[in-house]
């Protein structure tokens, strides 16, 4: 049996050596705070500042309606360009969209002829190329019925957006991101707790005494989950809430239950990988990849049903996929535990098969190293 | 030029580390052409002087010169370089572990410009006269200590050196290999009497050969002349006594010479201490501890002699329980180590290197050790005051104990392992590199213990006169006890003046007389040609040849490097779509008209949308949203049929789940243009008049006529992958040889910083452009992405980038001191603006200002425009020639900063 005073005495030491620990303090600061700050206000996958060209070969006021139609903080202001400057224009990546507008195009319509205008698109800018699109032709579309009278549609298809009524990119990314952080930290700082024990020969010392291996894996895991649970809190409150002003939905002690059952098995991964590798040098090659995978097949950047089906099968059995689907069902639609309750079993579950693991991996290794 | 009467002169040279001070305004003129010593405990100066005069350490104050050379000139320090040869400390430091016996000598000889035929010629004389000629094919890594000290010396040897210098050649060496290593550099300097060889040691029965001395003591001088000089002066029998009688007064406070009363007499019949019958070990074909026999009785010191690696340290670790033994038994204090008992309440341990925390306090420490072993707070409390007492701690109690001195710590140390008053102490070379004075009070400390309180003390040490003190020893050797005995005993058993001769005769014994080395002649070697000033080719292929050997060797390295790439590129291709596809959707239809199933089964047919079963009510369409199961729902009111027939225009009301705001505004359009498809065709069948399109936009999804997410984005990754890897891999090229020691062989010998680095740079870009073939090939094979432009515009580019971008990791290695800082650093410089600002989910046209700039500053940008021209835009040099120059450019100047920022000489 652990003894909780082992347990306690070794969690203190732990905490004690963290605070002593000027790189790994640093590294927390930074990644739930400016880190969280500047991804979410920085990379959108949004239609943002969208570079548009306008061929404009009827110069009429209808053409130069729509030019002036299409209005940040989607687009960035229309260029003029000739008609031989598209090719080019678009092979360079200068512009994302170009609008060819035809010759006699207002006059057409006036005259009720029916009108075709072109819309070139790199369709290599995937992030915009497809939404971009929708937008402009809506854009375009509204503009000439405004001014030329249309049909309207005989069906009134009104789209509601819940949760995140005006799609703002924020809201999504600064949440994520506190997420991916404490995913980069659960991995890193447990892992290189004990690589430096053993490094130090502070782990050898440890076990010579009446400690156990598992007391040492519960203190480390523990100590650990008490300072970054603490710290994705804080970054939620302060940074999210507070700084970029995105309104938490849901119950943040059942954020903070999930986020330590998450804890449990993502730390037990670190030292699982810690106790696979001979030096901080090798950890570091191992970690970085695998937070990459981790991060990018969680559903954290892009939606799990844009993954292939055997893909997102086997992806259930990754703590991060289960946390992520938890994190946005209680955080963005404020779901109660009732709704959860399936992720939060499966990383209860996650969370003793990899420790179960760790604990094997770490008495194996301890009885190799000599 | 004539040989100057010194072969180094300091003229008071005074060198900092930080507040620390190294050396303190320190003259000495070293003899030349003879054996010249510097003596003294660790830290207090030995190897900063050492390295000055080796010209790897930058010079701080004072004149420095070196057989007849201004050592802060820096044309002289070149020519330097060919003349000193600088072996620095530890075993086998400078070494490369996975290099052969003789690559490592070939590598040296590359390094001095020597032709294949030179090479193999002094290679071979080397290691004959040295008796490495057996294991020529042997590994570096995998050699005893005396056999890498030996190699190490042949390295030193290959440029035929005026100066030797030699940072405590033998520390940890069996007195044979020590004895042996002392009659080689013996017979090298009769070969060459010119040659002066100055060696610092912490063995001062070592320096008692020498022909002059220097002892230093804390940065300081305090005093110099032959051994005998230095003994008349102080009128001691051994230098070690006259060590400590040359101390200033205060360093000698308190010190008490040691005299060992024999042990108390115990109780008859009582159970011994340990026991151990045929105790082994093996580590794979490795047997580290092979059949080891001991019997210690309670309240015995009981001393553990042998070299580094011999297995004094397996052995003390299965005692207590952290290593299982392959076979044979043990007892301690009669129970089986391991076994989970509560020996482990009554046995002190204290490891070889120090491993208490030094983030805590010395209190602190001591409180954890207390709390660990379950003392009641009050006991513990006053267990920790007496102690602290004991030891002469108070002073620093609440300091932390990084700061203090090796002897304090040993201490401190000595005080954590007795906290739970253990009845036996097992303690691995606990003097280590102590100085003699504070070695001396430790004994104190420890024959209090045994002779008073009884306590049982298991000690490791390769010092001899330590050994002298025990009751009785062991010696050990490769695995095995050689002997055990009362040091007396074991000395007049074979019949030898003192313990180390009787340890020789044993090892001697053990091992057979040296093969063919004392007798071989000492090597006839032509001096070498002078090392070619400026760049020189040879040199550079003599960093490439050593760095592709080294990371062919490796498999952790070379996997990453090679399949690292591949692995991502799956991860991001898999991972990272806008294809937004089987969106989970459900429907709340209240008119079930023909109308509106019309209507939803267009939804249906759609492979944007999957269906999920109907809703009942809104509060369904609510919880479902929340819970994540579906992406939205489709509501029909009651009449809509009815409506749409009349022209009344019926809502339809679509609620998305807007969590993810990409994926709703995808959704969003996506249901807009079902919609007004549905009308239209609708429209078409219907038999009403048909109101006329208008206005129609022809949208052109150029390059990408299918719209899917994999020609965007898998150019992009072969963007970030071949900067990202390759910068990483090269920075950790550079700073494991600085983890490592290695570096120190860049800084003593003439290669140039460029060389260097460039020569590195080769197999690394190699590999780099091998995986670049591999991502190529699985971006056509996985992910169906050809390149349909110029392939050999990407070519060319995919060689500069990835020269780029070792560039890059070559200028990060640069500034950062650990492997893991070079990873993080690497990964965090080259993945910020690879990801953000390169046009791999942004296209650049949408960034603006300070970011613009970052992404223009950096080659991912660039390169990104040539690996999606190529192959999604189907371009070529006529489009893409700007790029391929501002990446020749990148590659320059981060190769050229790298040389720049990396100093020949440590500061």
């Amino acid at each position: 049996m652990p003894s909780l005073g082992n347990i306690l005495a070794l969690g203190l030491k732990e905490l004690r050596v963290l605070r002593a620990d000027p790189v790994m303090v640093l590294l927390l600061l930074y990644t739930f705070t400016l880190a969280v700050y500047s991804v979410s206000t920085g990379v959108k996958m949004e239609v943002r500042n969208a570079a548009i060209a306008v061929v404009d070969e009827d110069h009429s006021e209808l053409s130069r309606a729509l030019r002036a139609a299409l209005l940040p903080p989607q687009f960035r202001p229309p260029v003029a360009i000739e008609a031989g400057a598209v090719a080019p224009a678009l092979d360079s990546g200068r512009f994302v969209f170009v609008l060819q507008v035809p010759p006699r195009f207002e006059a057409d319509l006036l005259a009720r002829r029916p009108t075709e205008l072109a819309l070139d698109i790199d369709a290599t800018a995937m992030s915009m190329a497809g939404n971009g699109s929708a937008y402009i032709q809506q854009i375009v579309q509204q503009e000439v019925e405004a001014r030329i009278g249309g049909a309207a549609l005989p069906v009134d298809l009104v789209t509601r957006t819940r949760f995140n009524p005006n799609s703002t990119p924020e809201w999504f990314a600064a949440v994520m991101q506190v997420v991916n952080s404490i995913m980069i930290l659960s991995i890193i700082l447990p892992g290189a707790a004990l690589l430096r024990e053993r490094e130090h020969g502070t782990l050898e010392h440890l076990l010579a005494m009446p400690v156990t291996p598992l007391e040492i894996l519960l203190a480390k895991v523990a100590a650990n989950a008490l300072v970054i649970v603490g710290a994705a809190l804080l970054s939620l409150l302060l940074v999210v809430q507070g700084l970029l002003g995105v309104p938490l939905a849901g119950s943040l002690p059942l954020f903070v239950l999930g986020t330590l059952l998450f804890q449990v098995s993502i730390a037990a991964l670190g030292i699982l990988l810690a106790t696979t590798t001979a030096s901080t040098g090798q950890f570091g090659l191992l970690a970085l990849p695998l937070l990459i995978l981790l991060m990018l097949l969680s559903g954290s950047m892009t939606p799990l049903e844009s993954m292939p089906p055997w893909l997102q099968q086997a992806l259930q059995v990754s703590p991060a996929v289960q946390f992520v689907g938890f994190a946005q069902a209680v955080l963005y639609r404020g779901a109660g535990l009732r709704i959860v309750a399936p992720q939060l079993l499966a990383l209860l579950l996650l969370g003793g098969l990899f420790l179960g693991v760790a604990l094997f991996r770490l008495r194996r290794s301890l009885a190799r190293v000599g | 030029m004539s040989v100057p009467p010194h072969a180094a002169t300091l003229d008071r040279v005074t060198q900092r580390y930080g507040r620390v001070v190294a050396l303190d305004a320190v003259s000495l003129q070293i003899p030349a052409g003879v054996m010249a010593g510097l003596v003294g405990p660790d830290g207090v100066g030995k190897s900063t002087l050492l390295a000055l005069l080796a010209g790897v350490r930058r010079p701080q104050q004072g004149g420095l010169s070196a057989l007849g050379e201004d050592l802060r000139d820096a044309a002289a320090l070149e020519r330097c370089r060919q003349r000193i040869a600088y072996m620095p400390q530890g075993l086998g430091r400078n070494l490369y572990p996975t290099l052969s016996v003789a690559e490592n000598i070939a590598y040296f000889s590359r390094l001095f410009g020597q032709g294949a035929a030179e090479r193999s010629a002094r290679g071979a004389e080397l290691m004959r006269a040295t008796g490495l000629a057996p294991f020529a094919d042997r590994p570096a890594g995998k050699l005893s200590g005396g056999m890498k000290q030996k190699l190490s010396l042949c390295c030193a040897l290959v440029r035929e050196p005026e100066l030797l210098i030699l940072d405590e050649p033998t520390t940890g060496v069996d007195p044979l290999s020590r004895r042996q290593f002392w009659a080689l550099i013996g017979r090298l300097r009769a070969r060459r009497p010119g040659m002066s060889v100055l060696v610092a040691t912490a063995y001062m029965e070592e320096a008692e050969r020498f022909d002059w001395l220097a002892a230093l003591d804390a940065g300081r001088v305090i005093a110099e002349g032959s051994p005998e000089a230095l003994k008349q002066r102080t009128g001691c029998a051994t230098l070690e006594a006259a060590f400590v009688a040359l101390l200033p007064p205060a360093r000698r406070d308190g010190h008490a010479p040691v005299q060992a009363p024999p042990p108390a007499p115990r109780p008859p019949g009582e159970a011994p201490a340990i026991e151990a019958h045929g105790l082994t070990k093996r580590f794979g074909d490795f047997t580290a501890v092979d059949g080891v026999d001991l019997l210690i009785p309670r309240g015995e010191i009981f001393g553990f002699l042998g070299s580094n690696g011999c297995g004094k340290t397996t052995t003390m670790k299965m005692l207590t329980g952290l290593l299982p033994a392959d076979a044979g038994e043990a007892r301690v204090l009669g129970q089986r180590p391991g076994g989970g008992g509560d020996a482990r309440q009554q046995v002190g341990y204290m490891s070889q290197a120090f491993s208490l925390y030094g983030e805590l306090t010395v209190r602190q420490n001591l409180e954890l050790h207390a709390r660990l072993f379950h003392l009641p707070p009050r006991q513990a409390a006053a267990r920790i005051a007496e102690l602290l007492g004991d030891f002469e701690l108070e002073g620093v109690a609440d300091s932390a104990p990084e700061a203090l001195p090796l002897g304090v710590r040993q201490r401190l140390q000595l005080a954590a392992a007795l906290v739970h008053g253990p009845s036996l102490l097992i303690l691995d070379e606990p003097t280590s590199g102590v100085d003699p004075v504070a070695r001396d009070r430790f004994w104190n400390h420890l024959l209090r213990l045994s002779r008073q309180e009884g306590v049982t003390i298991f000690i490791s040490t390769h010092f001899m006169n330590e050994a002298e003190r025990c009751d009785r020893i062991s010696l050990m050797h490769a695995g095995r006890v050689l002997a055990v005995g009362t040091p007396q005993a074991i000395t007049a058993e074979r019949g030898a003046a003192t313990l180390e001769e009787a340890f020789i005769a044993h090892l001697e014994a053990a091992a057979g007389p040296a093969l063919g080395e004392a007798e071989a002649p000492p090597p006839a070697l032509r001096p070498p040609a002078p090392a070619r000033p400026g760049f020189d080719p040879r040199r550079l292929l003599a960093c490439a040849w050593r760095e592709t050997l080294e990371l062919l060797r490796d498999r952790i390295r070379i996997a990453f490097a090679l399949l690292g790439p591949l692995l991502l590129m799956l991860a991001f291709g898999f991972g990272i779509s806008f294809d937004v596809e089987n969106l989970p959707y459900a429907v709340l239809d209240q008119d079930q008209t023909p109308e509106s199933r019309s209507l939803l089964e267009s939804f249906a047919g759609s492979r944007y949308f999957s269906e999920r079963p109907p809703l009942r009510d809104l509060a369904e369409a609510e919880a479902q949203l929340r819970a994540g199961r579906i992406a939205l729902a489709v509501e029909i009111p009651p009449g809509f049929g009815a409506d749409l027939r009349r022209g009344t225009r019926p809502e339809v009301a679509v609620t998305l789940d807007g969590a993810m705001p990409f994926r709703a505004e995808t959704a969003r359009a996506y249901v807009t243009g079902l919609a007004q498809t549905w009308l239209r065709d609708r429209q078409a069948h219907s038999p009403l008049p048909r109101s006329e399109t208008l206005l129609s936009i022809e949208p052109r999804f150029r390059y990408n006529q299918a719209f899917r997410s994999a020609v965007a984005i898998v150019p992009g990754i072969i963007m970030l992958m071949l900067m990202l890897i390759p910068a990483m891999v090269a920075a950790v090229g550079v700073v494991r040889e600085k983890e490592s020691g290695a570096i120190a062989n860049f800084r003593a010998t003439p290669v140039t910083p460029l060389e260097f680095l460039v020569g590195k740079q080769i197999p690394y870009a190699a590999v780099a452009l091998a995986s670049f073939v591999l991502l190529l090939l699985a971006a056509r094979l996985v992910f169906d992405v050809p390149v349909r432009g110029s392939g050999l515009a990407l070519a060319v580019g995919g060689v500069l980038y990835v020269l780029a971008s070792t560039g890059f990791g070559l200028l990060i290695s640069a500034f950062v001191r650990s492997q893991v800082a070079a990873i993080f650093a690497a990964a965090i410089l080259s993945v910020v603006p690879g990801v953000n600002f390169s046009g791999l989910l942004v296209p650049t046209s949408a960034i603006a200002g300070a970011a613009r700039a970052f992404g223009l500053a950096f080659p991912a940008s660039w390169f990104q425009k040539i690996s999606i021209g190529t192959m999604s835009k189907a371009l070529g040099f006529a489009e893409l020639w700007p790029n391929h120059l501002m990446l020749a450019g990148f590659a320059i100047l981060f190769v050229g900063g790298a040389a720049l920022a990396m100093p020949k000489q440590e500061a």
